[in-house]
């Protein structure tokens, strides 16, 4: 009898595609994720597809707004602006990360918790906080002024310059997430296995081929991550541009985020903001799968 | 081995110049927050002066106490609500071999690179069609929906890691997988399910767009950083040592659960990084 139940059982699991308690274990973490994620994901390439200002009725136009995005010099300046974005929060961080992890693979580090701790602090705070330190900073009357004055420098307004703006918001960027690049590649440095550095030294290797055949290549995993993170928080970048400039001067630090909120909850061109996000969100996803998918298949040979 | 004494210190100056670059920031703006009506701090980041009357104000005019009290409750709601779902559904991930539990981690991973933006425009309609704009509900169940892909997955991590023994153990004795996820895989994940829950409570704390969008003007229901950008945008009423206050007072219960939790923040937000 057990056994025929048992049997029984057993052949129901070969047919469901999933086993029942998995299947109810899964469930209600679905309905949270489809009605809030991906439900309002397929909506918003809807609304891509219609003119719409968020109250009367929509009409359908086809790829309009897309032509709309890519046609618009605004549009695709905003676009340009995020690559210099990704040059100040992902690429610099990671490079001056890389440096400092080449730095420490050399010495044994005294007091590592502290920095890491210390280091890493910029990751857990508001960004809202960093932006409101940050719009300190670069006041008239703020710490660099004063620097700059003491050394009998001329005030400059950062964050009100047409052509200093856009850099001065990026360098924010740098300040953050330089932090976690090297606290992620110090970690990384200290599990590399000093055998590997002994057998290059043997060679001859100065510490500048030591970096390239060996801490770079060992940190792959780490650079991977770091790249994908920063590069995400480069690309939305909401937060600090929305709170230091607005966009502004002008629109010398529009980017598509602030682009997407102005258009979506402001102007009320709904089904634009829609296109960019969508935009966005492909460029994303087109960037994080070229950096991973490389690496992947690295590791799997 | 471990390299020249030249080499050690030149190392340790590096770090320190690193590490002076970042607190300078938030030590410039902690003394701008302590100092004297009239007067400026000095160049120099450190407080000369110990003066509270800065923070008394943004207290008062930023309405920060039920601000922070909104980002409390909000945190809290979010953090109990998704490791609810999430625990259980990351267990049914684990181990599981069959294609639609590949599709849907596939699905998840998709939430995990997703930017906000994506959703933010029809997340806004619906609470508005619902009538619930401007209340915790705006902000307490999208939070939990864009946190499960993050819980779910790094969840999976650690219940690969548990050895298997202690699953079967549990399924001999004839307990229900309700008991098994219940009396053992929670138990002895205790660590971990602490890690996680900090993570979310410091994502949900510091969310800014969401917050800015979905509680446009319900002022009772703002949270800490929503109320810091308005109050900072605020330029009629703005003297920039309150504002700076204000940034203390809603970095600060931030930095206290960094400081506790330091090792293990640090760990469970790059390790779950990393074995993605």
């Amino acid at each position: 009898m057990t056994t025929v139940v048992a049997d029984s059982k057993r052949a129901a699991r070969r047919r469901a595609p999933v086993s029942w308690w998995r299947a109810a274990f899964l469930i209600p973490a679905l309905i949270a994720y489809g009605l809030f994620v991906l439900w309002p994901l397929v909506q918003t390439v809807q609304f891509s597809f219609y003119d719409w200002n968020g109250i009367t009725a929509a009409e359908p136009v086809g790829l309009a707004n897309y032509a709309e995005a890519l046609g618009n010099p605004e549009i695709r300046r905003a676009l340009l602006r995020s690559l210099v974005f990704v040059f100040f929060y992902c690429l610099l961080p990671t490079a001056l990360g890389l440096v400092i992890a080449g730095i420490m693979s050399r010495i044994r580090v005294r007091g590592s918790s502290v920095f890491r701790t210390i280091l890493f602090m910029p990751q857990v705070l508001s960004m809202v906080v960093v932006a409101v330190a940050w719009r300190w900073m670069y006041d008239a009357q703020g710490p660099i002024n004063a620097a700059l004055e003491a050394v009998g420098g001329t005030p400059v307004v950062f964050l009100g310059d047409f052509t200093l703006a856009l850099p001065a918001v990026g360098f924010i960027g740098t300040w953050v997430m330089s932090g976690l690049c090297m606290v992620l590649f110090i970690a990384g440095v200290q599990r590399i296995p000093p055998e590997l550095y002994e057998a290059v030294r043997l060679d001859g290797a100065g510490p500048i081929r030591e970096f390239f055949t060996i801490t770079v290549p060992s940190l792959r995993g780490e650079i991977m991550v770091a790249l994908v993170f920063t590069l995400t928080v480069a690309l939305r970048n909401f937060d600090i541009v929305w709170n230091t400039t607005r966009g502004g001067p002008g629109s010398s630090t529009m980017v598509p985020s602030v682009f997407i909120y102005d258009g979506a909850f402001v102007s009320r061109q709904v089904g634009d903001a829609a296109a960019v996000s969508v935009l966005l969100t492909v460029l994303i996803l087109i960037l994080t799968a070229a950096i991973i998918v490389p690496l992947r298949e690295r590791e799997a040979k | 081995m471990t390299g020249s004494r030249r080499e050690t210190i030149i190392g340790h100056g590096v770090l320190i110049i690193a590490a002076v670059i970042a607190l300078y920031p938030f030590l410039s703006i902690l003394s701008l927050a302590m100092s004297r009506p009239g007067e400026r701090p000095s160049g120099v980041g450190i407080p000369t002066s110990l003066y509270f009357g800065n923070f008394a104000q943004a207290w008062e005019r930023g309405g920060f106490s039920s601000a922070l009290l909104s980002s409390l409750i909000v945190a809290v709601a979010v953090v109990a609500g998704t490791l609810l779902l999430t625990t259980p559904a990351a267990y049914a991930l684990t181990r599981g071999t069959s294609k639609v539990l590949l599709v849907l981690s596939g699905l998840l991973l998709l939430g995990l690179v997703m930017p906000y933006e994506a959703t933010v425009i029809p997340l806004y309609h619906m609470f508005e069609s619902w009538g619930l704009l401007n209340t915790y509900w705006a902000l307490i169940l999208p939070q939990i929906g864009l946190s499960t892909s993050f819980a779910v997955l790094w969840l999976r991590v650690t219940f690969t890691q548990l050895p298997e023994s202690l699953t079967e153990a549990a399924a001999l004795d004839g307990a229900s997988r309700m008991r098994t996820l219940r009396s053992i895989m929670v138990p002895v994940t205790v660590p971990a399910l602490i890690t996680l829950g900090t993570l979310l409570f410091l994502f949900t704390w510091n969310e800014f767009l969401l917050a800015l969008v979905l509680v446009p003007d319900g002022q009772t229901v703002q949270t800490a950083p929503l109320a810091l950008s308005f109050f900072a945008g605020n330029r009629r009423l703005s003297d920039p040592a309150v504002t700076a206050a204000a940034a203390v007072l809603v970095a600060l219960p931030v930095l206290v659960l960094y400081l506790i939790f330091q090792r293990r923040l640090i760990s469970g937000m790059l390790s779950g990084a990393v074995k993605e």
